[in-house]
C-alpha cells in the first residue's frame, strides 16, 4: 500500500522534468556545445579568466560575510520570538515578512536616499554634531542592503526549529545547575542546527548571485558574480552565452557541493536535510 | 477538506479564463505591441491614437539598450515598435531584424529635420524614423565647480575626488575616456583602449560611484559636484518646477557623442501597417512636440519645435547649435570588438 | 531581573524592526512628496494618490501581480504539498535524485533561469505571456513549497496514514483527512513563502515574458526616468491594507479567545 502514495508525485515529477530539467540542459548544452560538438574550452576558458575567478572569490566572501552577520542577527530575533507566546509570535512572524511584500527594486532605492550625502542618516549624524560620512557606494553598503534583503530567510527556519524546542530539556539543565549561557550552549544550540543551516542555505546561496545590489549600493564599484553572468548574457550578447553559461555552470557546482557539505554537517548533528522554516 | 475542492476548482476555472483572455482580443481590432524605455511618450498620446484609429497599444517598457536586443533577436518576438538607439538599429540591420519602412505611409517623415536623416547607422533611413536625439555632457552643481568645465579633463581633477559620477556602461564611458584623449569613440585600436583604460583606472578614486539612472536623483539631491549625463536628463535635472537650480549643463568644446533614439519595426511584425501608422502619427508636429515637452528630450522634429516656442529653440541644451553638432560623433557597432571594449571595462571595475 | 531581560529582548527586536521599516517609511514619506523626485522634499502633497488612481498602466501591473501571486502560489501549494507526501514516501534513491533536482531553481541564479525559461518557451512554442509568467512563478514557488511540508511530514507519524487505511479510507481520502491536517502549518508557510516570492520577482518575470508587465518590471522600466511617487503611494496602500489586515485577524483572534474563555467561565460556572 505504502507504494501508491508515491503517484501523488507524479503530476510534479512531469512538471519538473518539462520545467525545470529540460531549460537547465539547455543551460549546459550552452556551456559545452561548440560548433563542431562538445567542448570544455568554454569551461576552461572561463575558470583560466584571472578577472572572473577574482570577482567569483570576492562574491562568496561578501556573502559569506552577508550570511555571518545574518546569522548573528537574526538568530536572537528567532530566540525570542520562539519564547513568546504563540499568538504574538505570529504577529511579529508576518511582520519580519511583510517588508519582503514590498517591491525589492523599491526597497533598495530607499536606501540609497536614506544613505545618500545629503540623506537621512547623514542628516541625522549632522544633527549629533557629527561629520557627515560617505556610506552610499561603499563596501559598506553593499553589505547592509544584502543583509537587509536576507535577514528575513534567516530568522524564519531557525524560528520553526526553536518553536518546537523541547523546553524540559531547558529546564532540566537548568535544575541541574547549568547556567542559562552554557544551558544554551549546550542544549539549545545544537538542537537548533537544521535551522541555522537551513537559513545559511537560504541566504549564502542567492547572496552570491545577487545582482542589483552591487549595482545600487556599491555604485558599480564591486563587481560580484551576479553581475558578472548579466554582463556576458546581456551585455554582450548571444554570442557570449557559451561563457555565460558557463559561469552559470561553475557556479552550479559549487553550489552543489557546499550543499552536500552542509548536509553532511547536518546528519553529523543527527538530523536530516532539507527542512527551510 | 471540501474547501480544498473549491479551491482547486476555482484555481482550474481561473486558469482556463487567463489562457481565454490572451486569445479574447484578437478577433478583428489590431493590437500593436510597443516595447519603449520608461515613461519615453506621453501615455495621453497612446489613448488619442487609438481613439483616432481603434488600434490598440500594449505598451511595456524596459531600461537597456542590450536587453531590448535580447528581446528582438528571440525568434517568436511579439514586438511590433520599438525605441532602439543608434549603434543597435545598425546591428539590427546587419542582422536583418528590421522591417523596411514604406515611407509613403509616413507622409510626416517630412517633418524631420533633414539634418537627422540619412546617418552612417541607416542610411536613407530605410529601417528607422527619428524618435529623440541628444548629447552627452556634464553636469555640474555651480555651488560646487568654480573651475570653467569646458573640456573632459575636469572630470580628472584632483579638486573633485569622491564627487563624480559616471555612467556605469561600457560604450559611454570608455567613450568618453578616449574623447579626452583625443581618439575616435568607435576605435577599433586595441593601443587607444588601453590607453583609455589607463586613464579610467587612474580616474577611479576621484569617481563616487558608476551610475545608471540613479545620477539624476544624486545630483538633484546634491550628493555630487560633476556627473556626465544625457542632454535629455540634464533638462530634467534642471527643470525649475521638480529640479535642481543650481544645476548646469556643458558640453566639452571638443565635441562629444551625438546620440539618437530611432523608431523601428521588427521584421517579425505581423501589423507593419498599422505600426507604420503609429510611427506617422508620432511624427505629426502637435504629437511630437506635446511629447518632446512632456519627455523633455529633444526632438528631431523641426515642425513640432516651432510649435514648442522660443524656450526650447534657444534653450542650449535643448537645441545646441547645428556648428557644434558637426564635431560630434555617433556611436557604430563594433561587432564582436565589443569584447575589447568589456574586458578593459572589467578591468577598470574590478580593479 | 526578568524586567531588565524582557526590556533588552523588546528593545532588540524594535530596533531590528526598525531596520526593515526604514526604507519602506522613507518610501510612504515620499509618497507625500510634491516633488516628483525622490532626493529633495517639496511639500506635502496627496497628487500622486490621485494620479495613481488615474493611471491604468500601474492598476493593470498590479492585477497582474496580485494575480500571477496568488494563482502561482496557490498552484505550487497545491502540486507541491502532493509531491512533498509523494516524495516522502520514495525509496532512498529516487528520493535523493528527485530532491537535489528541485533545488535547482533554488540555487541558480535568477538571471539564467529565466534565460532558460525564454529559450524553452521558444522551442515550445507557448505564446501566450500571462501563461508564461504563471509557469515559470509556479516552477520557482514548487521546490519552495516542497522543502516547507517536507519537515513537517518528517515530524508527522506514519502511523496514523497506515492507520486510516486499515480503518477503510481510499489513499485519497487518507490525505485528505489525516496528513494534510497534520502537515497544516508547512503548507501555510510554504504557501506565505511563494507568495513572497512571486511578488518580488523582477528576473525571471522579466526574461520569461513579452509583452506583460506586473509591477516590478514597471518599476525596472520607469527607473530610467526616476521612480515616480506614483508608485510610493501605491506602496503605501498596499502596506496600509496589510497592516489592517492584521491588525484586523489579530483582534479577531483575542475576540475568539476571549469568547472561548467566557464561555469556559459559564460551564464552570454552572457545573
Amino acid at each position: 500500500m505504502k507504494l501508491k502514495r508515491q503517484v501523488f508525485s507524479y503530476p510534479y515529477i512531469v512538471w519538473m522534468l518539462i520545467f525545470i530539467l529540460v531549460p537547465m540542459l539547455l543551460i549546459v548544452l550552452f556551456a559545452f556545445r561548440s560548433d563542431s560538438g562538445l567542448t570544455l574550452d568554454n569551461i576552461a576558458s572561463a575558470l583560466s579568466n584571472e578577472i572572473y575567478m577574482e570577482v567569483l572569490g570576492r562574491s562568496i566572501w561578501i556573502a559569506l560575510k552577508a550570511t555571518v552577520i545574518c546569522l548573528i542577527l537574526g538568530y536572537p530575533i528567532a530566540y525570542i520570538l520562539s519564547t513568546m507566546n504563540k499568538r504574538r509570535a505570529a504577529i511579529l512572524y508576518v511582520l519580519f515578512i511583510v517588508p519582503m511584500w514590498m517591491n525589492f527594486l523599491l526597497r533598495t532605492y530607499a536606501w540609497q536616499v536614506l544613505l545618500d550625502n545629503n540623506g537621512v542618516l547623514n542628516t541625522l549624524l549632522g544633527l549629533l554634531g557629527l561629520p557627515s560620512q560617505q556610506i552610499l557606494y561603499t563596501e559598506g553598503a553593499v553589505m547592509l542592503g544584502t543583509v537587509y534583503n536576507f535577514l528575513p530567510f534567516m530568522v524564519l527556519p531557525i524560528y520553526s526549529v526553536l518553536v518546537k524546542l523541547d523546553r524540559s530539556l531547558v529546564e532540566a539543565a537548568a535544575d541541574l545547575g547549568a547556567n542559562p549561557i552554557t544551558c544554551f550552549i549546550k542544549v539549545v544550540l545544537p538542537q537548533s542546527v537544521p535551522g541555522i543551516i537551513s537559513g545559511i542555505t537560504m541566504v549564502f546561496i542567492p547572496a552570491i548571485t545577487t545582482f542589483a545590489i552591487s549595482r545600487l549600493l556599491g555604485g558599480g564599484k564591486f563587481l560580484l558574480y551576479g553581475d558578472l553572468i548579466e554582463n556576458q548574457f546581456i551585455t554582450l550578447g548571444q554570442s557570449a552565452w557559451p561563457i555565460g553559461s558557463a559561469l552559470s555552470f561553475i557556479l552550479l557546482v559549487l553550489v552543489l557541493l557546499s550543499m552536500a557539505v552542509m548536509r553532511r554537517a547536518e546528519r553529523d548533528s543527527g538530523e536530516e536535510g532539507g527542512m527551510i522554516w | 477538506m471540501q474547501q480544498m475542492k473549491k479551491t482547486a476548482f476555482l484555481l482550474i476555472i481561473v486558469m482556463v479564463i487567463s489562457l481565454f483572455a490572451g486569445c479574447a482580443q484578437g478577433a478583428d481590432t489590431v493590437t500593436l505591441n510597443v516595447l519603449n524605455w520608461g515613461d519615453y511618450i506621453d501615455e495621453e498620446l497612446i489613448t488619442r491614437f487609438e481613439d483616432e484609429t481603434g488600434i490598440k497599444i500594449n505598451y511595456t517598457t524596459l531600461a537597456n539598450n542590450e536587453e531590448m536586443l535580447v528581446k528582438l533577436q528571440q525568434e517568436d518576438c511579439i514586438y511590433d515598435i520599438c525605441f532602439p538607439s543608434d549603434y543597435i538599429i545598425e546591428k539590427l540591420i546587419g542582422m536583418d531584424l528590421l522591417h523596411e519602412i514604406n515611407k509613403d505611409n509616413i507622409p510626416n517623415l517630412k517633418n524631420i529635420d533633414p539634418r537627422f536623416l540619412d546617418l552612417d547607422f541607416d542610411p536613407d533611413n530605410k529601417y528607422s524614423v527619428p524618435y529623440m536625439w541628444g548629447t552627452v555632457g556634464i553636469l555640474y552643481n555651480t555651488t560646487m565647480v568654480d573651475d570653467p568645465v569646458n573640456s573632459w579633463d575636469i572630470l580628472w581633477n584632483e579638486k573633485y575626488a569622491g564627487q563624480i559620477l559616471m555612467y556605469n556602461s561600457i560604450r559611454d564611458t570608455i567613450g568618453i575616456a578616449l574623447m579626452k584623449l583625443g581618439y575616435s569613440i568607435n576605435t577599433r585600436n586595441e593601443a587607444d583602449i588601453a590607453a583609455a583604460e589607463q586613464a579610467l583606472i587612474a580616474q577611479k578614486p576621484l569617481v563616487q560611484a558608476y551610475l545608471g539612472d540613479e545620477i539624476k536623483d544624486r545630483m538633484i539631491g546634491g550628493g555630487a559636484a560633476l556627473a556626465v549625463v544625457y542632454s535629455g536628463d540634464a533638462m530634467w535635472c534642471m527643470d525649475p518646477e521638480d529640479g535642481n537650480p543650481d544645476l548646469a549643463y556643458a558640453c566639452p568644446d571638443s565635441g562629444t557623442n551625438l546620440w539618437f533614439d530611432n523608431i523601428i519595426i521588427p521584421k517579425s511584425s505581423k501589423h507593419t501597417a498599422e505600426a507604420e501608422k503609429f510611427i506617422d502619427f508620432l511624427c505629426e508636429p502637435d504629437v511630437a512636440a506635446q511629447n518632446a515637452e512632456y519627455i523633455g528630450y529633444s526632438t528631431p522634429n523641426s515642425a513640432a519645435l516651432e510649435l514648442m516656442g522660443d524656450d526650447y529653440i534657444n534653450n542650449p541644451t535643448y537645441n545646441p547649435d547645428p556648428a557644434y553638432l558637426e564635431k560630434c560623433e555617433i556611436f557604430h557597432d563594433l561587432g564582436d570588438f565589443i569584447n575589447v571594449y568589456n574586458d578593459a571595462w572589467m578591468r577598470i571595475i574590478s580593479e | 531581573m526578568k524586567k531588565l531581560r524582557n526590556f533588552f529582548r523588546g528593545t532588540y527586536l524594535g530596533l531590528m524592526l526598525v531596520f526593515l521599516y526604514a526604507p519602506i517609511l522613507v518610501l510612504m514619506v515620499f509618497s507625500f512628496n510634491g516633488s516628483k523626485s525622490m532626493a529633495r522634499w517639496a511639500g506635502f502633497s496627496f497628487k500622486w494618490y490621485e494620479a495613481l488612481m488615474h493611471d491604468s498602466t500601474i492598476m493593470n501591473a498590479l492585477i497582474v501581480t496580485l494575480s500571477v501571486a496568488v494563482i502561482s502560489a496557490l498552484a505550487a501549494t497545491f502540486i507541491g504539498t502532493f509531491a512533498a507526501i509523494g516524495i516522502y514516501s520514495m525509496k532512498k534513491r529516487p528520493r535523493a535524485i528527485v530532491e537535489n533536482i528541485s533545488r535547482l531553481p533554488m540555487v541558480n541564479p535568477d538571471l539564467v533561469t529565466g534565460i532558460s525559461f525564454m529559450m524553452l518557451f521558444a522551442a515550445m512554442g507557448i505564446k501566450g505571456s500571462y501563461t508564461r509568467m504563471l509557469i515559470a512563478h509556479i516552477t520557482f514557488n514548487i521546490p519552495y513549497v516542497i522543502f516547507s511540508v517536507m519537515p513537517k511530514l518528517r515530524q508527522s507519524s506514519n502511523l496514523l496514514y497506515e492507520a486510516a487505511m486499515d480503518l477503510g479510507c481510499t489513499p485519497m481520502m487518507a490525505i485528505r483527512k489525516v496528513v494534510i491536517p497534520d502537515i497544516m502549518p508547512g503548507i501555510v508557510s510554504g504557501f506565505v513563502l511563494a507568495f513572497t516570492l512571486s511578488l518580488d520577482d523582477f528576473v525571471v518575470s522579466w526574461f520569461a515574458t513579452d509583452g506583460i508587465q506586473n509591477l516590478s518590471i514597471y518599476i525596472y522600466g520607469i527607473a530610467r526616468r526616476g521612480i515616480s511617487p506614483k508608485i510610493n503611494a501605491l506602496c503605501t496602500i498596499m502596506f496600509i491594507v496589510v497592516v489592517a489586515l492584521l491588525v484586523f485577524i489579530n483582534l479577531k483572534s483575542i475576540n475568539e479567545e476571549h469568547a472561548a474563555e467566557t464561555q469556559r467561565k459559564k460551564l464552570r460556572a454552572t457545573r
